[in-house]
């Protein structure tokens, strides 16, 4: 018994070490610093030339999307009508879809519906590559915005298709606010203690900043995602100050929902989804963008710089900018289409749904967005004393904690 | 060649023991310790802000932010939190599972255990929103509050809420081991006291008191570590000043892609926990488990 317990405890040591002795192993073969964190420069892949015809399909096509990007109601004719075979991976976070196709993702997915708050990210990790747009007809009805958009075209190179868009509009209950209100300024007004909510996300900060471009400028804020140490600071401290009147930073477009529905909350920040789900479950709520502007996202369909099926993959960005689709993918997720000849198509899938997605507003409307970019420390004007996004990250934590 | 093995494994113990342990021990080792050492060195690492790749640079600056008020707050609202849902569990269970060990014919006590334990065939996620319907402001509760004329408190969303859903969830798991605790308290023993003059009260306090202590303890390392760790109560039902050390921990990873942070916070739960149970077995609770 005694000599049984000794070996047991050997064993458990030899093992033990082994595996320490390897892990270490692993750790030294790994160069220090592999990616150079200095200086932006150029994205390493913008001197890739992109195809100029498309050829034959490859026979299958892998994705990264959001859930509800990858639909079998225009999935399955793609499939029929190209021979491309679609596996789709859904990613919860725009981190998640970032830490896929940089860890090897490169060599299995082909294309990746990310988020402008990823785009950077990505086109600067040399995760993705430059496509030639002229090969995709859709994008030339694109809305003007939408087709050179900051978040995923650098120095005229295009680092995939835009598709589908949306606003961060201002959600209020119209039994407590008989009229709309004109200013983000609600959401921070002491007489809404307790009946305010926002998303739990550190992109949220954005949407003080811009806020403060209008209301306070002589903090100097032109962009909302390039803050100086100043001017974030001031973003954060705003945050704070609205936080004791906060009921939830919500995480789940269902819990604002239920929010409003029990009558928890009474302004609140939101996408239109929201909106259009609690009107049809007749809750008096109703939205708007107020004269500050509005926040908002924009996704990108991106080409993964080492995609295994690229002609399968510019067959999908032809395919998923038809009117067609971008009509169906926009009634059946809430969201505007990048492409502008879709609101005859969006009212025959449902009554008015051209007008709830705002996809026949006219360009003074589109204006007023300022959609979501990695925050980075280079900012715009060829400085680099902004706030990259990690110190949101944390900034947040410190809001929310 | 079969005899010779056999007999080589029965001349050599220690050969017999390492062969039968090597296949369990080596998954113990490979999945489970392996992981908790390659989260200990990530936690020394950072990561590129930009890109999000794990840069290799030995650093410690992770666990000094740890130490900061920001994390500081979130881990003492989770700590007090674990400690307050434990109590409360104790307090309810003592009672409960004295009633099923000591008092109730097998028959209820057979419908007892019945209702402790069927709450857990239902999904966590089932029993939480059931509690945020409870709860919200047109919920039950309130309803309830409301024409007794007792106001209309506002519960939902908030730490209140949190204790409460938490004291519920885990209560089963308190009830089991003091139920054990207290059935195996020998009658004899409770005769002995009443032999002796001890009179109801101080046997309670004398003799079934300390005998059940561990099986409390037992308990409450479940209601503990399960309240420390969890993070979709929070999100769920928590209101605005309600991040719990795995809220924190699921945002590194999941939204700001800092996996290294991630790994250094996640080390305080284990610190916490190994320092409980520590204090757990001086108390006898591994006993009684």
């Amino acid at each position: 018994m005694n000599a049984a317990t000794t070996s047991i405890r050997r064993v458990a040591v030899g093992g033990l070490g082994a595996i320490l002795m390897a892990m270490l192993a692993l750790c030294a073969s790994v160069p220090a610093g592999a990616a150079t964190t200095s200086g932006l420069g150029t994205p390493p892949t913008q001197g890739m030339t992109p195809p100029s015809k498309v050829g034959p399909g490859e026979g299958s096509l892998n994705l990264i999307a959001w859930e509800g990007y990858a639909e079998p109601q225009w999935v399955k004719p793609f499939e029929k009508a190209t021979g491309c075979q679609v596996n789709a991976k859904y990613a919860g976070s725009s981190s998640e879809m970032v830490s896929l196709m940089a860890n090897g993702g490169g060599h299995q997915y082909d294309m990746v519906s990310a988020s402008g708050d990823a785009d950077l990210r990505l086109i600067y990790g040399g995760d993705v590559k430059p496509v030639n747009v002229k090969l995709v007809p859709g994008w030339k009805n694109f809305h003007p915005f939408l087709k050179s958009p900051p978040f995923n075209t650098i120095n005229g190179r295009h680092y995939g298709v835009s598709y589908e868009f949306g606003p961060n509009v201002l959600l209020y209950s119209t039994k407590t606010l008989s009229k709309a209100p004109t200013s983000w300024s609600v959401l921070y007004n002491k007489n809404y203690q307790g009946k305010v909510t926002v998303p739990d996300n550190p992109i949220q900060i954005a949407d003080a900043a811009l806020y403060l471009s209008k209301t306070n400028p002589s903090l100097g804020i032109t962009d909302p995602y390039e803050l100086t140490q100043t001017q974030f600071n001031a973003a954060v401290n705003l945050m704070m100050q609205q936080k004791p009147l906060i009921k939830k930073y919500w995480d789940l477009a269902s819990q604002e929902i239920s929010l409003f529905q029990n009558g928890s909350v009474v302004v609140g920040a939101a996408w239109p989804y929201q909106t259009n789900t609690l009107q049809a479950a007749k809750v008096k709520v109703a939205d708007t963008i107020p004269k500050q502007g509005a926040t908002g996202w924009a996704d990108t369909w991106m080409l993964a710089t080492n995609a295994p099926h690229p002609n399968c993959a510019y067959r999908w960005m032809q395919w998923v900018t038809t009117p067609k689709v971008q009509a169906q993918q926009a009634i059946s997720f809430g969201e505007t289409p990048a492409n502008s000849q879709v609101c005859a198509l969006m009212n025959k899938l449902q009554a008015g749904g051209c007008a709830a997605y705002h996809a026949n507003a006219p360009d003074a409307y589109f204006k007023t967005i300022k959609f979501w970019k990695t925050p980075l420390q280079q900012c715009g004007n060829g400085q680099s004393n902004c706030v990259p996004f990690q110190d949101w990250v944390n900034a947040w934590t410190q809001i929310t904690g | 060649m079969g005899i010779r093995t056999s007999a080589a494994l029965w001349r050599r113990p220690w050969l017999r023991a390492t062969l039968t342990l090597s296949p369990p021990l080596a998954w113990f080792l490979l999945i489970y310790l392996a992981s908790l050492v390659v989260m200990l060195i990530t936690a020394f690492f950072t990561v590129n802000p930009l890109t999000n790749q794990i840069e290799h640079t030995w650093t410690l600056s992770n666990f000094s932010q740890i130490f900061t008020s920001t994390y500081i707050t979130i881990i003492v609202r989770t700590l007090v939190m674990a400690i307050l849902v434990t109590i409360t569990d104790a307090v309810i269970a003592f009672p409960f599972a004295f009633f099923m060990a000591r008092v109730a014919s097998p028959r209820v006590r057979q419908a007892l255990f019945v209702a402790v334990l069927l709450p857990l065939w239902a999904s966590y996620m089932a029993r939480v929103y059931a509690w945020v319907v409870i709860l919200s402001d047109k919920g039950m509760l309130v309803w309830t509050l409301n024409h007794l004329g007792l106001g209309s408190p506002h519960v939902a969303y908030s730490n209140t809420a949190m204790w409460i859903v938490f004291s519920y969830i885990w209560l089963p798991f308190m009830v089991i081991p003091v139920y054990g605790a207290l059935e195996r308290i020998p009658e004899s023993y409770l005769q002995a006291s009443a032999d002796l003059g001890a009179r109801g009260w101080r046997t309670f306090r004398r003799v079934v008191l300390p005998l059940a202590l561990p099986g409390v303890v037992a308990g409450s390392i479940f209601t503990f570590s399960l309240t420390l760790g969890d993070f979709i109560t929070p999100l769920l039902i928590g209101g605005a000043n309600s991040s719990f050390i795995g809220n924190t921990i699921y945002n590194n990873v999941g939204v700001g892609g800092n996996l290294p942070f991630a790994a250094a916070l996640a080390m305080v739960p284990i610190v916490i926990m190994a320092v409980y149970l520590l204090i757990a077995r001086a108390l006898g609770a591994f006993k009684a488990m």
